[in-house]
């Protein structure tokens, strides 16, 4: 056990605003592997929406406020249950480089700062999480997480180690859901088409339960199935990890003969 | 036909593309086989990512030293008895290039497939001289060709919309009569196309890179009709965009390398020619060699943010992975230049006013800059389109301006987000229901798949497609989770 490591939680506006069972879902996973967790309550948002969007200028003020807000707390790590989230807040660094008060804020920042099926696996060197579901699940490999962040592998081998749960391999799993933040809103007839070709796949796997590791792709994904009434369940990864725990399944990467994956697989694209 | 295809809106050539089934069938066909093929060539290379470096490195000092390199290149064509022009625009260059032909007296012309011909408006300007004929001898372009000159649709496979019976009804009218198969029909287009090519006075080719330190021209093609268009008729125009230039062969090498594995999947495609106009002591090629070098357009990414999309090497490998050319195909974009390479650069050679949309039709997935052999961040680049949009040009006066800028105000501040958690609930409240839902977890305190006609466009391209959950009671949400939660851990440790 990592005893005292103190993380930060960066709980993600999507969360705080919709989904608190991902949130409390992560808080206990990582409670669980002696984690202590630290909310600061200044937090809103990474920036996204209006960044992407081209509003460069305005999106300013809410990078400073999310920096003062996770740095407002020593902690030595700050964990958020969203990739895509996860790698802007990473991104500010090279945005802020210039500025004379938040350039090197921004930088220790993206030193502490990790995804959440990231931090379990390569941080705390989890390899099970001792959870147990019962059921046959696909994953979604969301796109910021897997080439802005670089995370590709994570998930997959923290959801090999749940006991009965059987993955589903989702065919064409490298193509966008569609979600793409505004984009989704903002080009409704071509999202509408990337998401039905994610649903179609999805379907033909007859998985049980969707699994992702960004709850905005997920809220896309899932949203779209229930519009068009396809049976199945929608589980954040943290969800996942956090269901019929036994401690003593729990398993560290230095216990066993596990050779660390690395984050990018094979680097060839 | 120019750089812009279609008069048609964003929104309307979206429309037309999805109702287009068998395109979208058939982008999809094409991009899932090249997958297989682009990553199986990559691997066996091996080492793709320092191959990406070394490549992002050779065409990042060719863009930089262009002036250099250009006056190089052209020197070396000079000294071997070729003849350069530098266009500034697209006017320039064909009004250069009808002027050769009418000095050369040209009645016949071929050409081998160019995407900057294209982007000049070429062909059509040609024709207008009296008596001139051209053919298109890519077996692709060709079917365009004869097609009425349709648009293509792809920078590498311009005929991706079309499937084979399509193919033989365009045949059909110039004396096919074979059937629908592949092959009969390719060696009735190579027949047809022999005869021009015997006959024809002036080739017009385009250009994969110009050696700078040879005066060479380097083509890579599958079909051969290049080599043909270069070694037969007694006059040849080269056109090339001016940031098609390589320091010497080394790096052509390393390029060649690195675009046919990332344009069609090969180690190398059938053909990869490096050639020049006609030497005393040779028995082919052209005795008049003329390169036009193409601007139009291009300086305006140099020394801006937009200046590595001149690293292009026109591969379309980007266009091969995005899931939004998978959707809209190439006929969506309105432009010759299509998915992320097009999106970025189609702007820059030609504003906003008629590309402006093309930043904003994209997810910033990220799928392009992953495979871009010589790693433009494309789709960094596309963010970049947007900000100029809004932060410079201010060209949004929309309901989602209003919204966008909203956002940015409620996200900076701490206690206008404390409001909108509180208020979330009671807000969405008339618009929520509780009806059945086929999807479990997502909607504990139900859905809103329904919004007044009035709501903002915004809100309507969200709900229209799917459905949101309804926000969780003010309780229940996971800040206050988080206060119950800290309490009771504090109190478990005061009972330690």
């Amino acid at each position: 056990m990592h005893l005292s490591m103190k993380v930060c939680i960066f709980s993600t506006c999507i969360v705080d605003l919709l989904f608190p069972n991902v949130g409390q879902a992560m808080v206990e996973v990582l409670e669980r592997f002696g984690c202590e967790t630290v909310f600061p309550k200044g937090q809103v948002c990474c920036g996204q929406p209006t960044y992407n969007s081209g509003y460069s200028k305005e999106t300013i003020k809410t990078f400073y406020n999310e920096i003062d807000a996770l740095l407002s707390v020593d902690a030595d790590y700050i964990v958020g249950p969203s990739g895509s989230c996860v790698g802007m807040l990473k991104e500010y660094k090279d945005i802020l480089k210039d500025d004379p008060n938040y350039a090197k804020k921004a930088q220790i920042l993206h030193d502490k700062t990790y995804e959440f099926s990231q931090f379990i696996y390569r941080v705390l060197g989890v390899l099970d999480c001792g959870a147990q579901l019962d059921a046959t699940a696909t994953f979604h490999r969301s796109c910021h997480m897997t080439r802005l962040l670089g995370e590709r592998t994570a998930p997959f081998v923290l959801l090999e180690h749940v006991k009965d749960l059987e993955m589903i391999p989702l065919h064409n799993v490298q193509l966008c859901c569609g979600f793409g933040g505004t984009f989704s809103a903002k080009e409704p007839e071509i999202s509408e088409a990337m998401v039905d070709d994610k649903v179609n796949n999805i379907v033909a796997t007859n998985a049980q339960i969707l699994i992702g590791a960004d709850q905005a792709c997920l809220m896309n994904i899932g949203g779209r199935m229930n519009r068009r009434g396809e049976k199945i369940k929608v589980m954040h990864i943290a969800e996942v990890l956090n269901h019929n725990v036994d401690l003593s399944r729990v398993k560290y990467v230095k216990d066993t003969d596990h050779q660390m994956v690395p984050a990018n697989g094979s680097g060839v694209f | 036909m120019g750089l812009k295809t279609s008069e048609l809106s964003f929104d309307e050539r979206v429309k037309n593309a999805k109702k287009d089934k068998f395109m979208r069938a058939s982008v999809a066909k094409a991009q899932d086989a090249q997958f297989e093929k682009r990553t199986r060539a990559r691997e066996q290379l091996g080492h793709w990512n320092e191959w990406r470096e070394l490549g992002e490195q050779i065409r990042q000092h060719a863009v930089k030293h262009l002036p250099d390199y250009l006056e190089e290149f052209s020197e070396n064509v000079q000294k071997n008895g070729g003849h350069v022009y530098f266009a500034k625009t697209d006017a320039d260059a064909t009004a250069y290039i009808k002027q050769v032909a009418r000095e050369k007296n040209a009645k016949k012309v071929v050409k081998s497939k160019s995407m900057v011909t294209t982007e000049i408006d070429l062909d059509k300007e040609l024709l207008k001289i009296p008596g001139l004929s051209v053919m298109e001898t890519d077996l692709a372009e060709f079917i365009l060709q004869e097609d009425d000159w349709d648009e293509p649709t792809h920078i590498v496979f311009p005929t991706l919309h079309k499937n084979r019976d399509q193919v033989r009804e365009v045949f059909q009218k110039i004396g096919y009569e074979g059937d629908n198969d592949p092959e009969s029909m390719g060696r009735f287009a190579r027949s047809y196309l022999r005869k021009y090519f015997m006959e024809a006075d002036l080739g017009i080719t385009g250009c994969n890179f110009a050696i700078a330190d040879n005066g060479m021209i380097n083509l890579v093609t599958n079909e051969g009709n290049a080599d043909l268009t270069m070694a037969l008729p007694k006059t040849q125009i080269v056109v090339m965009g001016m940031e098609r230039i390589v320091p010497g062969l080394k790096e052509a090498e390393v390029l060649d390398n690195l675009l046919c594995r990332s344009a069609v999947g090969q180690k190398l495609t059938s053909y990869c020619t490096f050639s020049a106009g006609k030497l005393d002591d040779e028995l082919d090629g052209p005795e008049d060699f003329h390169v036009v070098i193409v601007d139009n357009g291009r300086s305006n990414a140099l020394n801006t943010v937009f200046e590595p999309i001149l690293q292009c090497i026109r591969c379309g490998a980007c266009l091969n992975v995005c899931p939004v050319y998978r959707q809209i195909g190439g006929q969506g974009y309105g432009s010759i230049y299509p998915g992320p390479m097009g999106k970025v650069l189609s702007p820059i050679l030609d504003g906003y006013e008629n590309f402006g949309e093309l930043p904003y039709a994209c997810s910033l997935c990220g799928a392009c800059t992953e495979t871009c052999p010589v790693k433009i961040p494309l789709h960094d680049l596309i963010l970049e389109h947007r900000k100029v949009e809004m932060n410079k040009l201010h060209l949004d006066h929309s309901m989602t301006n209003v919204i966008f800028k909203t956002i940015s105000v409620g996200t900076k501040a701490p206690i206008l987000f404390k409001g909108a958690l509180m208020g979330e609930h009671l807000a969405m409240k008339p618009f929520s229901n509780k009806k059945e839902n086929s999807v479990e977890n997502l909607y504990p305190e139900g859905k809103i798949d329904k919004v007044p006609k009035i709501a903002p466009k915004l809100i309507h391209g969200w709900v229209d497609i799917r459905d949101l959950a309804e926000p969780p009671k003010l309780r229940e949400n996971f800040r206050h989770w988080y206060d119950r939660h800290e309490k009771e851990r504090k109190r478990g440790e005061q009972n330690d």
